[in-house]
C-alpha cells in the first residue's frame, strides 16, 4: 500500500514536472524541473529495486549532466519573441517526432502490460554486484565500446571548447623551485648618489 | 519487498521532516522579524555603486569544459562502482577488461594534459 | 509492516530522525563556536567569551539575533529559486544522516548502496550554490558561485576515486559492512596516501580554507551568499557547518574505522562504539578548524591544478595498484550479501 502511495506520488511529479520543463518560460526554471525529474525517476526506480541505478542516476544525470545545462542556460541572452518564432517553424516536426514516441511508448507498455515478470526476481544478491558479475566479463565489448565513446566524447570536447589565449602568465612551479639564491641576489655596494647599475637577468 | 523497501521509508520520511524545518526556519524570521523592504536595501550590493549592468553574463569557456569533463570522469566513476563490488567474482579476466578501460580513457586524459585543457588561466 | 500499528512504528521512525537532527543542530551551533574559540586561542585572543559561561550561549545569541533580522528578497532576484537555495543546502546536509551508522546496528536506513548515496548527496551539494548565485542576480554571487560550482565538481572526481580505492578492499557498498572491514586494521593505515587525498577534497568540497575562494572576502565579499540575511543566510551557514560535521564523519567511515576502539582490549574496547565515532569526528572537525588557523588561500589556477594534475591521477593510479595487489596476492574481499 505505501508503495503504490509513493509510485503515484513519484509518477504523477516526474510527469508534472515534465510537463514544466516544457512550458515554463524561463530556461533556468526549465533544467530545475528537469532536475527535479530524474530525483523522482531516481526515487520509481527505488520503488522497481534497482536502487544502484537509483542511485547513478542521481549521480549521473542530477549531479553532472545537469549542471552543465545549468551553466549552458544560465547565461543564455534569451530573445523570448525569437523563440516563439522557432516554436512556430518547428512544430509540425516537433508533433511528429512526439507521436513516434508516443508509439512507441505504448508499445512497449502492451507487451509489458500483464506480464508480471518485467521485475527480476530478487536472488539475494544486490544488483550493483549483479551488474559487476556480467559487465566486465560478458558484455566486455559493450563495456569497451562505452569506453571508447568516453574517450570519443573527452576529445570531442576539448576540439570543441578549448581555445588558448595569448598572454597569459602561468605558473611553473618547478621552475620555481630550481631557483638559486646565487641567480637572483646580488649584493651591491652603492654610492650614495650613483643608485646600484642594473645587471642583466636582474628585474 | 517489505524489508527493502522498510530500509527506504526512513529516507522519505527524514526528507520531508528536513524539509519542513527549512521552512519552519525561514517562516520563522518572517514572522519574527520586520519587514521594511526600500529601494536602497533591495538593489544588488556592488560596494555601494548601483549596478553597473546585469550581472547574468557570458563567462569563460573553460568552466563549460571542466562541467563536460567532470561528466565524463563521473562516468567512468560510475564504471567503477559495481567493478569493485564485484571484483572478487570476476577475477583476473574482469580486472584485465577494466585495465583495458581505463587504458582506453587514460590516453583522453594525456591528450587533455598535453593540450593545455587542464590548465587555468 | 503491520496494518494495525503502522502508526507505533510511524512515530518510532520519526523519533530516530529527530534524535539524529536535534543532536546535529547543536553540534553544528557548538561547532561555530568552538571554530570562534580554537581560531581565537592560536591567534592568541580569546574569542567570544562573554555570552554565558566561557560563551556557551554564543551560537544561540547569534542565532536569535539572525531570527529577529529582516529577510531581504533583491529587487532583481528570482524569488522562487533564491528561497530554495539555502533550504536545499540545509536539507541536502540533514537527510546525508540517515544512512550514517552510529553503531553496528545503529543506522536508521541500512541500505545497500549506502556510499552511493552520500556520493549522490554531496553531488547535489552544487545546485545551492548555484541557484544562490543565479537567483541574487548580483556579480559576486554569480562569480562565486561560478567558482565554487567548478572546485566542487573538480573535487567530486578524486572523492570518488578515493572511495573506489576502499570498496576494493571491502567489496560491498554498505556502510556498516565498510565499517566492519576495518575490524582488523582501519583503512587509513594501508590506504594513507588515500585519507590525505580524500580529507583534502572534503575541504574543497565544503568550500574550507585553504580553499575558501568561492566566499573569499578579500575579493567576492562574500560568493554566493552576499544577497542573504536573516534566517536563509542562517540556513546555508548551518548547512555548511552541517556539511563539515557529514564529511568527518564520512571520513571516519571510510578511513577511521567508524565506531570501532582503536585497539581491541581493555580499557579502550570498553567505551561504547558511538562515542568513539564522535571522537572521531571531533578530531577531524579539529583539524578543519586547524588549517583554516594556519594555511592561507590557495590560487584559483593552484586549486585547479592540484584536483585534476595531482589528485585525480594520483588517486586513479592507487586504485590501480590497490586492484593489482589484491588480484595478485588472491587475498580479494568475498561478496558479501
Amino acid at each position: 500500500m505505501i508503495s503504490s502511495f509513493f509510485f503515484y506520488l513519484f509518477a504523477a511529479v516526474t510527469c508534472l514536472s515534465g510537463l514544466m520543463v516544457v512550458t515554463s518560460r524561463n530556461p533556468v526554471h526549465s533544467v530545475l524541473f528537469l532536475i527535479l525529474a530524474f530525483f523522482n525517476a531516481a526515487g520509481l526506480f527505488i520503488l522497481l529495486q534497482a536502487e544502484f541505478l537509483a542511485m547513478l542516476l542521481v549521480v549521473v544525470y542530477v549531479g553532472a549532466v545537469a549542471v552543465l545545462f545549468l551553466f549552458v542556460v544560465m547565461m543564455l541572452d534569451i530573445n523570448f519573441v525569437e523563440l516563439r518564432e522557432g516554436f512556430q517553424k518547428y512544430r509540425t516536426l516537433g508533433i511528429v517526432i512526439g507521436i513516434i514516441l508516443l508509439a512507441e511508448l505504448f508499445t512497449t507498455f502492451f507487451q509489458l502490460a500483464g506480464d508480471s515478470g518485467a521485475l527480476p526476481e530478487t536472488t539475494g544478491v544486490h544488483n550493483t554486484a549483479q551488474l559487476g558479475r556480467v559487465l566486465y566479463t560478458e558484455y566486455v565489448y559493450l563495456f569497451q565500446l562505452a569506453g571508447l565513446i568516453l574517450l570519443v566524447a573527452m576529445i570531442g570536447a576539448i576540439a570543441l571548447t578549448l581555445r588558448s589565449r595569448p598572454g597569459v602568465k602561468r605558473q611553473s612551479i618547478s621552475d620555481q623551485n630550481s631557483r638559486r639564491r646565487e641567480d637572483t641576489v646580488r649584493l651591491a655596494k652603492v654610492r650614495s648618489g650613483e643608485g646600484a647599475e642594473a645587471k642583466e637577468g636582474s628585474h | 519487498m517489505d524489508a527493502y523497501l522498510g530500509d527506504y521509508l526512513p529516507i522519505a520520511i527524514f526528507m520531508a521532516i528536513a524539509i519542513s524545518l527549512s521552512l519552519a526556519f525561514i517562516l520563522s524570521a518572517f514572522v519574527v522579524g520586520s519587514q521594511k523592504p526600500d529601494i536602497e536595501k533591495l538593489t544588488a550590493y556592488e560596494c555601494g555603486f548601483d549596478a553597473f549592468d546585469d550581472s547574468r553574463k557570458p563567462f569563460d569557456v573553460r568552466f563549460y569544459l571542466v562541467a563536460i569533463l567532470f561528466i565524463i570522469f563521473d562516468l567512468e566513476i560510475a564504471f567503477l562502482f559495481p567493478w569493485a563490488v564485484a571484483l572478487g567474482d570476476i577475477g583476473l579476466f574482469g580486472f584485465w577488461s577494466m585495465m583495458v578501460f581505463l587504458g582506453i580513457l587514460t590516453i583522453g586524459f594525456i591528450y587533455e594534459w598535453k593540450k593545455g585543457a587542464l590548465e587555468w588561466e | 509492516m503491520m496494518e494495525n500499528n503502522w502508526y507505533i512504528e510511524l512515530a518510532w521512525i520519526v523519533a530516530k530522525i529527530l534524535a539524529v537532527i536535534v543532536p546535529l543542530l547543536i553540534a553544528v551551533a557548538y561547532l561555530t563556536l568552538a571554530e570562534r574559540r580554537v581560531i581565537g586561542f592560536m591567534q592568541l585572543r580569546k574569542g567570544p567569551n562573554v555570552v554565558g559561561p566561557f560563551g556557551l550561549f554564543q551560537p544561540f545569541a547569534d542565532a536569535l539575533k539572525l531570527m529577529a533580522k529582516e529577510t531581504i528578497l533583491p529587487a532583481g532576484a528570482d524569488k522562487t529559486v533564491f528561497m530554495i537555495a539555502p533550504m536545499l543546502t540545509f536539507v541536502l546536509a540533514l537527510v546525508a544522516w540517515a544512512v550514517i551508522p552510529f553503531d553496528a546496528g545503529m543506522v536508521l536506513a541500512d541500505i545497500n548502496v549506502g556510499v552511493l548515496y552520500l556520493f549522490a548527496i554531496s553531488s547535489l551539494g552544487v545546485y545551492g550554490v548555484i541557484m544562490a548565485g543565479w537567483a541574487s542576480n548580483s556579480k559576486y554571487a554569480f562569480l562565486g558561485a561560478l567558482r565554487s560550482a567548478a572546485q566542487m565538481v573538480s573535487y567530486e572526481v578524486s572523492m570518488g576515486l578515493v572511495i573506489i580505492n576502499v570498496l576494493v578492499c571491502v567489496g560491498s557498498l554498505n556502510l556498516s559492512a565498510i565499517v566492519e572491514a576495518q575490524r582488523d586494521m582501519w583503512f587509513a593505515v594501508p590506504l594513507f596516501p588515500m585519507f590525505a587525498v580524500f580529507f583534502i577534497s572534503t575541504l574543497a568540497e565544503t568550500n574550507r580554507a585553504p580553499f575558501d575562494l568561492p566566499e573569499g572576502e578579500s575579493e567576492l565579499v562574500a560568493g554566493y551568499f552576499v544577497e542573504y540575511s536573516s534566517m536563509s543566510f542562517a540556513l546555508f551557514f548551518l548547512g555548511e557547518y552541517a556539511n563539515m560535521i557529514l564529511m568527518s564523519a564520512i571520513t571516519t567511515l571510510l578511513f577511521l574505522g567508524g565506531w570501532l576502539p582503536p585497539f581491541d582490549f581493555a580499557p579502550f574496547n570498553l567505551i561504547p562504539g558511538p562515542i568513539w565515532f564522535i571522537l572521531k569526528i571531533c578530531l577531524l572537525l579539529f583539524v578543519f578548524l586547524w588549517v583554516r588557523a594556519t594555511t592561507p588561500r590557495y590560487r584559483y589556477d593552484q586549486l585547479m591544478r592540484l584536483g585534476w594534475k595531482v589528485f585525480l591521477p594520483f588517486s586513479l593510479i592507487y586504485v590501480v595498484l590497490t586492484a593489482g595487489y589484491l588480484v595478485a596476492t588472491d587475498s580479494l574481499p568475498g561478496l558479501i550479501g
